[in-house]
């Protein structure tokens, strides 16, 4: 292994390119032995897209780390129960490693079904699970037929992938849930009516909330969201809806795909960031249906937002104009909105990574940018910053692992990210993210940096 | 919030919820991040230490360090002796570090990889650099144990007595803020006592805005330092449970005397190591920590009617616990629970001992204990204070008592890593906090006739 004349580790060089220079581009590699990863594990993806299902017990079976970390991280709003904001585990200790954890796994069910009545509890089998052989399965038959609750195993040892294959993970037990529990009736195309699943928002912000107000004003009902402010009731009737809209693709394609084999629920891939997208995506939805009276609303709602909105965002586009953006973010699909709205705004992306970002998506990002931008897949924070100082880029959106990195450089940041605190999609979102991004940017805080 | 947690107290043998801790290695990586040019090492899966950098950037706000092994399905099966070499290899080449310290997780422990003969086995370390490791299994323990390890195995690797006394005080802190090291090592230099400490986060953690990004920041303590710490006069370790284990060792090891204190939070506890300075170089006691001391006294007596009698609850690690509640016995408050994660029956014992010191008879100290069952005892026994990290905050809603984020991890506010809450400046700084959470609620609840300039 060596350092290339970039200072990039050779064994990285296929994973980054410039814009639309030279060949595919690699991904959904392995982190190296010994890289500052930026990368999570199985475990962390499965949590991240089930945590906020928040009237559901999340069993974290493991030694205490997994379940602290990840405890009420995830920003996710809930229109109802704040049960997922507290803290299950199993807390595993040595004796439990030694001679199994199916005993204290089951107590900790025993626990919770007798003080409380669970409707859905999941458990989560992190990296010792597997080594020390638990059969947690077993344990989830015996407790749905014991309290007549779902008990679902999510299967995420960290060590059997990145974050990635826990995405998947979490799909399966979302599957799981849907099949066994599913009230009969027609389903898909067939009844669903004009109803739809939102799939891959977390309602971070609360913009679940925003994008539901629009469906239902355009005349689309909502029938679950997975899995931003989701509820178990409201999942198990996801199959009857007519189509799945899927917004985080990263996370959530493999769940609208099965869903489509299983359910015969056809899919969408939409985004709800920045204005462009947010009427695109608004139509495409009112196209699905057929149906005039949809999209006559659908443009209505388009033709009342977007100027106003386009007019909010022309007051930041002074602020903003000429000045350099760098993204490193989960998905690519997000990548490829952040790039459209960073043009919206006068402003030109010169590096865009992603943590799991495929290679279809590699190719749109490479066309979207200039043919000298960066473009990386997994990247460490020393390609981060080698790249933002050659780039001289201005403002970096990621999230809380990158935050001091591009600070410590003289560089602002967004956290588009779980700590986002202000919604960053729909209309409002867009001038949002506008205002943040021009804030940052124009802070005078860094005036007092000394160079 | 929290509408879950009833106000019955039922005893829970399997099930943690919301727990007062979390695991070992985290504790064994901010450790190593106070030595200097050092790259803490985490051998397991990538999440691990994806997540403990995480958690410690959202802490200290600052950027964190860390490579991993990587393990994948392979390396569960077959050790992962094979991508340590590769990564201390890498990390060498690439990173270029002093020191890499290694401590391991819950996978790499149960699958018995062999860290010692896997370093034994290195070749390409560097002339001049080091490879150290510490066992962190996650099952055993809190971050606390996982400091301790860290620390106690930098003692292992590096100290030697070489027969020559260097005329300093070793002095090892405990799981503090980098803000309470600059303030030891500020004691310290104003007791004109020469000395060597480790770890030292400072300089590290909240390491100043530059402009540029240094991936060894300029703090930290260096390969010599820890060295020489063998020729020491004596090792004074501050905090009983996260490092009188790598005193003892360093006392061991290096045949010098040790001396084991709390960590300095609050007037008696400070009063105690400023006499430990004392007694052990001889050195007076300067005026201008006379002078800070008369001020914290001076404060406490101003301000007294704001919080005689309160009632409080605190839970964390525990050394930080017991400090904290002996200074609130100190100001005449009643800290009446005392909860920490981290499993340790000493600190019962000594939660105990405080309790009979000050004359508190129905005071509830456990370990191994989490916050869902502080939040139900205190929905029958309310407090007047709630103190801890961050994640107290719901219940201080639930509850509607006044919340002072003190230790760690305070996930949602800014500026604690830099300040102290160590010695008599910390007990200022902690007075001060305390009053304002206390105050404020008082002016909150007021009725407009009771609304009064002047507190």
């Amino acid at each position: 292994m060596s350092l290339n004349k970039d200072g990039v580790l050779t064994e990285r060089e296929g994973f980054i390119k410039y814009g639309s220079c030279g060949g595919d581009m690699k991904c959904g590699g392995e982190s190296l032995a010994g890289a500052v990863s930026q990368r999570a594990c199985v475990y962390c993806g499965a949590r991240v897209v089930l945590n906020p299902i928040s009237d559901a017990y999340h069993i974290v079976h493991g030694p205490i780390g997994c379940a602290s970390y990840t405890w009420d991280i995830r920003g996710s709003l809930s229109s109802g129960s704040d049960l997922y904001r507290n803290s299950f585990s199993t807390d595993l200790s040595e004796k439990e490693v030694i001679f199994g954890g199916i005993k204290k796994l089951t107590a900790a069910v025993d626990e919770i079904c007798a003080n409380y009545s669970p409707k859905l509890i999941f458990i989560y089998s992190t990296c010792i699970v597997g080594v020390i052989g638990d059969d947690v399965e077993s344990v989830c038959r015996y407790a749905e037929s014991k309290y007549n609750t779902r008990v679902i195993n999510v299967k995420s040892p960290g060590f059997s992938g990145a974050k990635m294959q826990g995405y998947k993970a979490a799909c399966d037990a979302l599957m799981k849930l849907m099949e066994g529990s599913a009230p009969s009736g027609a389903a898909g195309k067939a009844g669903g009516g004009v109803s739809v699943n939102i799939l891959g928002d977390f309602n971070l912000a609360g913009e679940i909330w925003i994008i539901s107000n629009y469906l239902k004003e355009i005349g689309v009902e909502v029938i679950s969201k997975f899995t931003g402010d989701s509820k178990y009731e409201e999942i198990i009737k996801a199959p009857k809806a007519a189509l799945n809209i899927v917004q985080c693709a990263g996370s959530m394609t493999y769940l609208a795909k099965t869903m489509e084999d299983v359910f015969g629920v056809p899919y969408i891939k939409v985004s709800f960031f920045g204005v462009d997208d947010v009427c695109a995506s608004l139509l495409r939805i009112a196209q699905f249906f057929n149906n005039d009276e949809i999209l006559k609303k659908a443009k209505a709602l388009i033709l009342r937002m977007s100027p106003k909105t386009k007019a909010e965002l022309d007051k930041y586009i002074p602020l903003l104009r000429g000045r350099k953006a760098a993204i490193y973010v989960g998905g690519g699909f997000k990548a490829i909105s952040l790039i459209n709205q960073f043009k919206e705004l006068g402003m030109k992306t010169v590096l865009a990574g992603t943590q799991t970002g495929k290679k279809e998506d590699y190719e749109i990002i490479s066309s979207l940018v200039d043919s000298d931008a960066v473009v990386l897949d997994d990247a460490n924070p020393s390609e981060l910053e080698k790249f933002m100082i050659q780039k001289g880029a201005d403002i970096l959106v990621g999230g809380v692992k990158e935050r001091p990195l591009a600070y410590k450089l003289g560089v602002a940041f967004c956290d588009h990210n779980h700590e986002r605190k202000y919604a960053l999609a729909g209309f409002e979102g867009a001038v949002n993210f506008a205002k943040e991004i021009s804030e940052s940017l124009n802070s005078p805080v860094w005036k007092f940096l000394r160079q | 919030m929290l509408e879950l947690t009833p106000n019955e107290y039922k005893e829970r043998k399997a099930l943690r919820i919301n727990p007062a801790k979390t695991c070992q290695p985290v504790g064994a990586m901010y450790a190593a991040l106070g030595i200097y040019e050092c790259m803490p090492h985490s051998h397991g899966s990538q999440g691990c230490c994806s997540y403990h950098r995480t958690f410690l950037t959202r802490h200290f706000k600052d950027p964190v360090m860390a490579t991993t092994s990587s393990f994948t399905e392979g390396s569960s099966v077959f050790g992962g002796g094979s991508n340590l070499k590769t990564a201390v290899k890498n990390i060498f080449e690439i990173y270029k570090p002093r020191v890499i310290a290694v401590h391991t997780t819950c996978l790499s422990e149960t699958i018995g990889d062999d860290i010692p003969t896997i370093i034994g086995q290195l070749e390409n370390v560097p002339e001049g650099k080091y490879v150290i490791h510490t066992n962190t299994p996650s099952y055993v323990g809190s971050h606390i144990t996982g400091y301790s390890n860290m620390v106690k195995s930098m003692v292992k690797y590096f100290s030697k007595n070489t027969g020559v006394s260097n005329g300093k005080i070793c002095v090892i802190p405990g799981f503090v803020n980098p803000g309470d090291m600059r303030e030891i090592k500020r004691i310290l230099k104003q007791m004109g006592v020469p000395f060597i400490m480790f770890p030292d986060t400072s300089g590290v953690l909240d390491s100043p805005m530059t402009g540029k990004f240094e991936m060894y920041p300029k703090g930290g303590a260096t390969v010599e330092e820890m060295q020489d710490a063998g020729n020491s006069s004596c090792v004074l370790g501050l905090g009983e449970t996260a490092v009188s284990a790598a005193a003892r060792l360093l006392g061991k090891q290096c045949k010098i005397k040790e001396h084991i204190l709390g960590l300095p939070i609050g007037i008696e506890a400070t009063d105690d190591f400023i006499l430990k300075l004392t007694e052990i170089t001889g050195k007076p006691v300067p005026e201008e920590i006379e002078e800070e001391r008369g001020q914290l006294v001076d404060i406490m007596i101003d301000a007294h009617p704001y919080y005689d009698k309160k009632t409080a609850a605190i839970y964390g690690d525990p050394d930080t616990v017991l400090g904290l509640a002996e200074f609130c016995f100190s100001l005449g408050m009643i800290p009446k629970f005392l909860i920490t994660g981290t499993p340790d029956p000493s600190f019962e014992i000594k939660g105990k001992e405080l309790f009979d010191k000050f004359g508190a008879k129905d005071g509830f100290v456990k370990h191994s204990a989490d916050l869902f069952e502080l939040h139900q005892r205190l929905k029958s026994d309310k407090v007047d204070l709630l103190i801890g990290g961050t994640h107290g905050k719901q219940i201080a809603r639930a509850e509607n008592i006044p919340f002072l984020r003190m230790g760690f991890p305070i996930l949602d506010r800014y500026v604690h890593p830099y300040m102290p809450m160590v010695g008599y400046r910390g007990a200022m700084r902690i007075l001060e906090l305390l009053l304002n959470v206390l105050m404020d609620k008082r002016e909150a609840d007021a009725a407009d006739e009771d609304f009064e300039l002047v507190m």
